[in-house]
């Protein structure tokens, strides 16, 4: 029946979103009914500022409100007015950019010791105790350990990204080697390949689409930790935006930011599928 | 006495075996000989240890006890001196059919230019009709192209001999015949020594000079060697016509049947001296 109506599943989701969009700005326009009188003494909400002023209305926002944020943060994502007011585009760039060290300097590591521990059965299991317990840890455990031994918040950041995309790519790394089909090694056997060779030309791409699996599964990890680990280090980021906002009780911009973390991460993902489907190979 | 170019003395291989220290060995006492350019073919029951023979004269297995000579030196690991066709054509799934090939020409051949490479790994694929599907990768590919593959990877290094491990066994039998005459094509070409494992009967008559026959395992043997009295090159055509091909046939099934289960030696089987038998040499007599 899909296959006929391409058009199908779009409308639907066009339709989900409507009814999404609908019960949000019901949900948040009741409380805005017009009250009779004053609701809060002039004197209190000048003692309480701004947010009291606005009297029984909820701080959550409908629909429009947050539309109209996120226009804003489109037309002006980079702007820089001091420490605590940044552009969305900056605190995702931040954060982009702490994953991106983080992670590659984890595949840098993790490839070329999965390679390792997959070839040689020995190392596997010597290994194997250590990763079993490792792997397991929250990386925000590792965050206190990381700020006292390095010093530095943002550099404390990254390691603990490298820590939480370290173990998906290197357990897959070394499953991918360690089950490279017996018959690919016997060819090369008999065609005397040097080691490095069969390591780069047969080996690897063999593993690859496991490789990459692992490589996907710790690019998405390491997307959802750099929100928490931003909240705690400060300073910069889109997790420390969040927390910045919440301090602000401008859930426009939390919410804002919630978006642009959920495309972003989506993105990354789509980016990996798009490199293992250029390295998969069909039998 | 002259050596053959190839010998095997003695062969036999234990599996190890859990809360066994002596376990039955899937073969033993096997000797026999390989003369230069001649195909010689194993015919025998599935266990009776044929694929662990082409591997251990591939390098890729070890014997228990007894040795391979090959050209006056004995075979140990692997080497570009024997090329193998593997039952399951094992070709690199990501690589193209030309890439395939060229692999195995650039393990041999590393000083070559990449022309030069390119070249050699088309010349054997178009031996085995394959010139249109060089940029083909494997899952684009019949069974029976990849199997052609697989031969053209083999060839194109040009080894001193020639192992293939059953390698029409999956193929339909229109497949099957075509591909046998392009090896025949190829090996009557280039004067390659073949050793290939098979069980099918029409198969080891079409192709082999000597067809070695083994009895099931475990403790397997040679039973005998068969002389194939049709010349070279035959041809899958008229081969039935030949007045030898029917008690060769007859004596090869009869084997496969009966004997191989039962197999009784006389008092003067000599397992290092295999009995060579001419069955149908006298019908050419006759005719």
């Amino acid at each position: 029946m899909t296959r006929n109506k391409p058009w199908l599943a779009p409308l639907l989701s066009v339709l989900f979103f409507a009814l999404f969009v609908g019960v949000w700005y019901l949900a948040t326009s009741t409380t805005a009914a017009p009250v009779a009188g004053p609701a809060v003494d002039p004197e209190y909400a000048a003692l309480l500022g701004a947010e009291a002023a606005t009297g029984g209305q909820s701080a959550m926002p409908g629909p429009g409100e947050v539309a109209a944020k996120i226009w804003e943060h489109v037309l002006d994502p980079f702007y820089d007015r001091g420490t605590n007011d940044k552009g969305l585009g900056i605190q995702i760039g931040y954060s982009i950019a702490r994953v991106l060290a983080g992670y590659l300097l984890a595949a840098l590591v993790a490839i070329p010791l999965g390679f390792l521990i997959g070839m040689s059965p020995l190392v596997y299991k010597a290994l194997d105790p250590f990763i079993q317990i490792l792997k397991p840890i929250s990386p925000l455990a590792w965050m206190p350990l990381a700020l006292y031994t390095i010093k530095d918040s943002g550099i404390s950041a990254i390691f603990v990204i490298f820590i939480c995309s370290l173990w998906p790519m290197l357990v897959n790394t070394a499953f991918g080697v360690a089950s490279v089909r017996r018959e690919w090694l016997n060819v090369a056997r008999t065609l005397e390949v040097k080691p490095i060779r069969r390591a780069f030309l047969v080996i690897l791409p063999a593993a690859a689409p496991t490789i990459l699996t692992g490589m996907r599964i710790s690019i998405g990890i390491a997307w959802l930790v750099i929100v928490a680990a931003e909240m705690l280090v400060g300073g910069t980021g889109i997790g420390y935006f969040v927390w910045n906002e919440w301090n602000n009780l401008s859930i426009t911009n939390i919410i804002t930011a919630i978006l642009l973390i959920g495309l972003v991460g989506m993105l990354l993902d789509h980016l990996l599928a798009w490199v293992a489907r250029a390295i998969s190979w069909r039998e | 006495m002259t050596q053959p170019f190839l010998k095997i003395e003695g062969l036999k291989r234990q599996f190890p075996q859990a809360g066994q220290p002596n376990p039955d060995p899937v073969f033993e006492d096997v000797h026999f000989g390989i003369e230069r350019g001649q195909f010689v073919c194993v015919l025998g029951h599935s266990g009776c240890g044929k694929t662990t023979i082409l591997n251990i004269l591939a390098g890729l297995d070890e014997a228990t006890a007894g040795h391979v000579i090959m050209d006056g030196r004995e075979v140990r690991g692997p080497s570009l001196d024997r090329g193998v066709v593997f039952q399951s054509h094992a070709l690199m799934p990501w690589l193209s059919a030309l890439k395939n090939v060229e692999f195995a020409v650039r393990s041999r051949h590393p000083e070559w230019t990449r022309e030069q490479v390119r070249a050699h790994a088309v010349k054997y694929l178009e031996m085995v009709h394959l010139g249109h599907a060089i940029d083909k990768k494997p899952a684009e590919l019949s069974g029976g192209m990849k199997q052609r593959v697989g031969i053209a990877r083999a060839f194109s290094i040009e080894p001193k001999m020639l192992l293939l491990d059953e390698p029409f066994g999956a193929l339909d039998a229109l497949t099957r015949g075509s591909i046998q005459s392009e090896l025949i094509g190829i090996v009557e070409a280039t004067k390659q020594t073949v050793f290939m494992i098979t069980h099918d009967v029409d198969e080891a008559i079409l192709l082999a000079d000597r067809i070695v026959l083994m009895t099931n395992g475990p403790r397997a043997k040679i039973a005998e060697i068969v002389v194939n009295p049709m010349p070279r090159p035959r041809d899958r055509e008229t081969l039935h016509q030949q007045p030898e091909f029917y008690p060769l046939r007859n004596h090869l099934v009869d084997f496969l049947v009966k004997r191989s289960r039962a197999f009784a030696p006389g008092a003067d089987w000599d397992p290092k001296n295999p009995p060579l038998v001419y069955p149908g040499a006298p019908a050419r007599a006759a005719a």
